[in-house]
């Protein structure tokens, strides 16, 4: 019984194995495979608009993940490989753009953001805590004025 | 004086939201008319890139961008495949027929497949480069077919249009541009 279970877990496992390998992509050296991935997924499909290369099934991504692996075995960099497919599909295609003048503004903006709620923070912080103070000493001199009346009332009878 | 001059800023600091707010309505309401799939054009102003690719009509005769180069011509990208190229079909028949020099690049195509629709349909093209694998299309950045490009005498992309070519596409970008090269050229 369990000899046969592990038979059929051997068979599932190996048979996915199989299926899986279809779609791999052979390269002559392994240490391309993590770079390859890291770009088909940093780089957007030109045609469907919001997915990367390595999710998107159009004719145009496949080609271009081939181009990718072309340039990756001619031992071209990242850079490179990146600069020869911007200056055919623009900057649209990078899903990470680089610091430039016309994306200051897309990489500045999340910091500039937060400043500006870390100042608005800070000042509302420093606003309450006078505000709190000045309420917590009339709150005290309104007690101990009630606590003095209620004595001297007592002190009447 | 002083208090009077900060109450004044205090007021107007009341107001920053909606300023705020109108300059977002603004910048989102000018978003609206532009076409998210349109992609900006890397090569517009660069020289159409070199290739060597076989003749649709003729497998034999390699062909290459000297064989482009040379005057103002209309490089038009398609397939039989492609849907939208049906559509473009009369309307490069027509420019051919008033003269425009029109270059194909059967993009991704079936060789028997596009000759027959040439036949068929008639043939805008001075000839057609047949790009199976798709190759000059990557060198150009195309990402959908139909696609056109025109180029000036020296080779250099100065327009690109992707999508159908029709009489208002015609007009609006390319009649003006057209005639100012060709004079150049003459």
């Amino acid at each position: 019984m369990r000899l046969r279970w592990s038979m059929g877990l051997a068979v599932a496992l190996f048979t996915s194995v199989l299926f899986g390998s279809e779609n791999l992509v052979e390269f002559s050296d392994e240490s391309l495979r993590s770079r390859y991935q890291t770009l088909i997924t940093e780089l957007r499909c030109p045609k469907c608009q919001n997915q990367n290369l390595a999710d998107s099934n159009a004719p145009i991504s496949k080609d271009l993940r081939e181009e990718i692996q072309r340039m990756l075995e001619q031992k071209m960099s990242d850079r490179e490989i990146k600069y020869h497919l911007t200056s055919r599909y623009s900057e649209f295609i990078l899903y990470r753009p680089d610091v430039n003048k016309t994306t200051y503004l897309l990489w500045g903006s999340p910091f500039a953001i937060f400043l500006i709620g870390l100042l608005a923070a800070l000042r509302l912080n420093r606003r309450n805590k006078i505000d709190v103070g000045s309420l917590d000493k009339t709150v005290i001199d309104q007690e101990s004025r009630i606590a003095e009346l209620l004595k001297s009332g007592e002190d009447d009878k | 004086m002083k208090v009077v001059g900060g109450l004044f800023l205090n007021r107007l600091a009341l107001f920053l939201p909606l300023a705020l707010f109108a300059a977002l309505t603004i910048v989102l309401l000018l978003g609206l008319d532009k076409d998210p799939s349109e992609l900006p054009s890397a090569l517009v102003g660069e020289p159409f890139p070199s290739f060597s690719l076989p003749a649709l009509h003729d497998a034999d005769r390699t062909l290459d961008e000297r064989d482009i180069i040379g005057e103002v011509v209309l490089v038009n990208i398609w397939a039989t495949w492609c849907f939208a190229c049906r559509i473009e079909h009369a309307m490069l028949n027509q420019l051919a027929e008033q003269g425009v020099k029109v270059i194909g690049l059967n993009y991704k195509d079936n060789r028997e497949a596009a000759i027959a629709w040439l036949k068929e349909r008639g043939d805008p093209y001075a000839f057609s480069v047949f790009d199976e694998q798709g190759r000059l299309g990557i060198d150009l950045g195309v990402y959908g077919a139909p696609e056109t490009y025109l180029l000036d005498a020296t080779g250099t992309i100065r327009h690109r249009r992707v999508g159908v070519v029709d009489d208002r596409v015609w007009n609006n970008e390319f009649r003006d541009l057209y005639a100012q090269l060709m004079a150049v050229q003459r």
